[in-house]
């Protein structure tokens, strides 16, 4: 197993040698010692390799991944897995600002807590995050999932398009066009299936979860609803 | 019927204030209850290149044969930390415009007509076609900050990245692509329902400020492998700030909009009053580079009203390293022809005024994506207008900087210009034409 120490490499040296590996690599399994908050660790992997992270992360860890699973045993930066294209990126602590951001694809697992704008233009992504997150996190989510089984802060799902969001926990208040919606059996099954992605499906009943969404007022520009802008 | 008056009648006046287009669009809101939206740059007045005049050569200036002495024109983009800097042979290149705003068809003439002279072509708000891709020889993939239809595949097969801040049109202001042209395809580019307005917003979802720019930016090049030259897009409005900003964040090359630039879709209101002229964003974005010893290390691309070979002459000698055009792009491929004439005006406009491109109804097929309508233009025939074009902004250029006796355009300097008026000499840092005046602060 290749074990990288960013104490004497750096993080363009990490880079280089994820960016070339083939698909058919055996070299699948990569571990980051001494990451000691850097940015842009393991950005745009594009092979199926798991990458594990003893330490703490700064600012885009794992951003535009595709295929790997970036693991990170510490906390990460901002915008962590950023527009992620497919793949999983777990974070064992807590996530800050922005994390999923533009995420297209793939799964986001934050084990603690995330800061504000998680999820924000999300268009994809499968973000589940364990414990709470901040404020106007989701916002103008175009697809994909948050589920957040704590609490979130302020302006959930501000100008929402088509993502789904799930929430154990209380909404602190809902953003511009975020309504809550029924969760039906399908939404159950789907939300059943993601949190199995991630591995804590038997944690939490997914009875207890409520379901927001676009109420789609604001899809087409009126002139009635400029105060909801 | 008024009785006869032994007085003579008063001509009926007209308020400067109050003019008939001010008449017009006071009504309009007082009809609708809503803010105007347009494309375009700002249609005002405003202090500009041709404000200035060149001092051709003299008996103190050595001028250079017009058709035989060699003036180059290429320029090197993005040497400062990418490993495959851009080389172009000439100094205008084609700024972002995206697929949505316009047609496929307009896409893969602007990237015929910019790599038919060398030149670079740039993607917009909604990702990179196919088409224009395999048009473009030399392509400029935009980030924005609804990073609509972006993915990693597409950031590598780019020759160039440049992050948006803002453009000159709206410096601070986000877009609004309205529904009835967001098709099928533009919808499954930018992840999006279909027939909905799309609204782009005016920040980067994931980072605040220079010293996170800082950061977005070294992502980005190890993403590509510290390839790839890095712009950074200002819209004009702190020019010597910005300028200076993106120098310390990282940036290869900083583009500057000031405000006759062009948008797809915006407040008519915003573009007319937010920003400042091309002519005055240009000096302090030169000084912030020279204080900081980066002038020609990192090169300045100046666009916003860009016309003809003199205005790209005149921001060159003002110290932009290239400009970037728009507007006049489109309009070399046949945006606002007068042969459309009875089109336009079904539309309540007319050749030359038309600007309603948000609403996806151009009768030249540039700004639609009504199939019917952008099938008029033959992407061949468009790129090769485009072309001539490119080439007669290029031999204008040449023409003025070897009548300065300058054997390179970048060669032109502020020395070689003055200016018609005070305000264009304040704002350029010229003297007033036929004296020694540069008014401001300092200056002599």
């Amino acid at each position: 197993m290749p074990v990288v120490d960013l104490a004497l490499a750096s993080v363009r040296d990490l880079n280089a040698a994820l960016h070339a590996l083939g698909p058919d690599t055996n070299e699948t399994h990569w571990q980051v010692v001494n990451p000691r908050g850097l940015h842009a660790i393991a950005v745009g992997i594009d092979v199926p390799v798991t990458v594990e992270i003893d330490g703490h992360a700064g600012y885009y860890c794992a951003g535009m991944n595709k295929h790997a699973c970036v693991i990170i045993n510490g906390n990460a930066g901002v915008g962590v897995a950023e527009n992620i294209m497919s793949g999983v990126v777990r974070v064992k602590g807590d996530a800050s600002q922005a994390a999923g951001a533009t995420g297209c694809g793939g799964l986001l697992v934050i084990e603690g807590n995330a800061s504000a704008r998680c999820g924000i233009s999300m268009k994809g992504v499968d973000i589940i995050v364990k414990g709470n997150v901040g404020h106007m996190s989701a916002f103008m989510a175009q697809a994909g999932t948050l589920t957040v089984l704590g609490d979130v802060g302020d302006a959930l799902g501000d100008s929402i398009y088509e993502a789904r969001l799930y929430v154990r926990g209380s909404v602190k208040s809902l953003g511009a066009d975020c309504i809550e919606k029924p969760l039906e059996d399908t939404h159950k099954d789907q939300l059943y299936s993601k949190l199995e992605a991630a591995g804590i499906a038997g944690e939490v009943d997914v009875a207890e979860f409520r379901r927001y969404g676009s109420a789609r007022r604001l899809y087409n520009f009126h002139i009635d609803n400029v105060a909801a802008y | 019927m008024r009785p006869p008056s032994s007085s003579p009648p008063t001509t009926p006046r007209v308020s400067a204030t109050f003019d008939q287009y001010v008449l017009s669009e006071i009504r309009r809101a007082a009809a609708t209850g809503i803010y105007d939206i347009r494309g375009a740059g700002a249609k005002r007045r405003l202090p500009h290149f041709d404000d200035l005049l060149f001092l051709g050569a003299s008996i103190s200036r050595y001028p250079l044969e017009g058709y035989r002495e060699k003036c180059g024109t290429d320029v090197v983009l993005g040497d400062r930390f990418a490993r495959k800097p851009l080389e172009l042979k000439i100094p205008i290149t084609i700024a972002g415009m995206s697929f949505g705003s316009l047609s496929a068809p307009a896409k893969e003439a602007l990237g015929r007509g910019a790599s038919a002279m060398g030149t670079s072509t740039t993607t917009g708000d909604g990702g990179m076609t196919l088409e224009e891709r395999l048009s473009s020889a030399t392509l400029v993939y935009q980030v924005l900050p609804s990073r609509y239809g972006m993915n990693p595949d597409d950031l590598r097969k780019a020759d160039a990245i440049e992050v948006v801040v803002g453009q000159g049109a709206k410096p601070g202001g986000g877009g609004m692509l309205l529904g009835q042209k967001i098709t099928e395809r533009v919808a499954a580019m930018r992840s999006l329902p279909i027939g909905i307005d799309q609204r782009s917003a005016c920040r980067h979802p994931d980072w605040t400020g220079p010293d996170d720019l800082q950061i977005k930016i070294e992502e980005l090049r190890e993403l590509t492998d510290w390839q790839k030259p890095i712009y950074v897009k200002v819209g004009a409005s702190r020019p010597y700030y910005d300028t200076a900003l993106s120098v310390k964040a990282g940036a290869d090359v900083v583009v500057l909009d000031g405000m006759q630039g062009g948008t797809a879709a915006t407040q008519e209101v915003f573009i007319e009053n937010v920003g400042i002229p091309t002519l005055a964003a240009i000096r302090p974005a030169v000084r912030a580079l020279q204080e900081l010893g980066m002038h020609r290390k990192v090169q300045l691309i100046v666009s916003g009203g860009i016309r003809n070979g003199a205005d790209v002459a005149k921001a060159l000698a003002l110290g932009a390293d290239a400009v970037s055009i728009g507007t006049a792009a489109l309009v070399a491929i046949g945006d606002n022809d007068p042969a459309l004439e009875e089109e336009y005006q079904a539309l309540g406009s007319r050749a030359g005024a038309y600007d309603d491109w948000h609403e996806g109804n151009d009768p030249a097929g540039i700004t639609t994506q009504n199939p019917e309508l952008f099938r008029r233009l033959d992407p061949i025939k468009a790129g090769r207008r485009l072309a001539n074009f490119l080439a007669v902004l290029t031999l204008e250029a040449q023409t003025i900087a070897r009548a300065c006796g300058k054997s390179h355009v970048h060669n032109l300097e502020p020395e070689d210009l003055v200016a018609l008026t005070i305000e264009a000499a304040a704002m350029a840092g010229v003297p007033l034409a036929g004296t020694d005046w540069i008014p401001g602060p300092g200056r002599v």
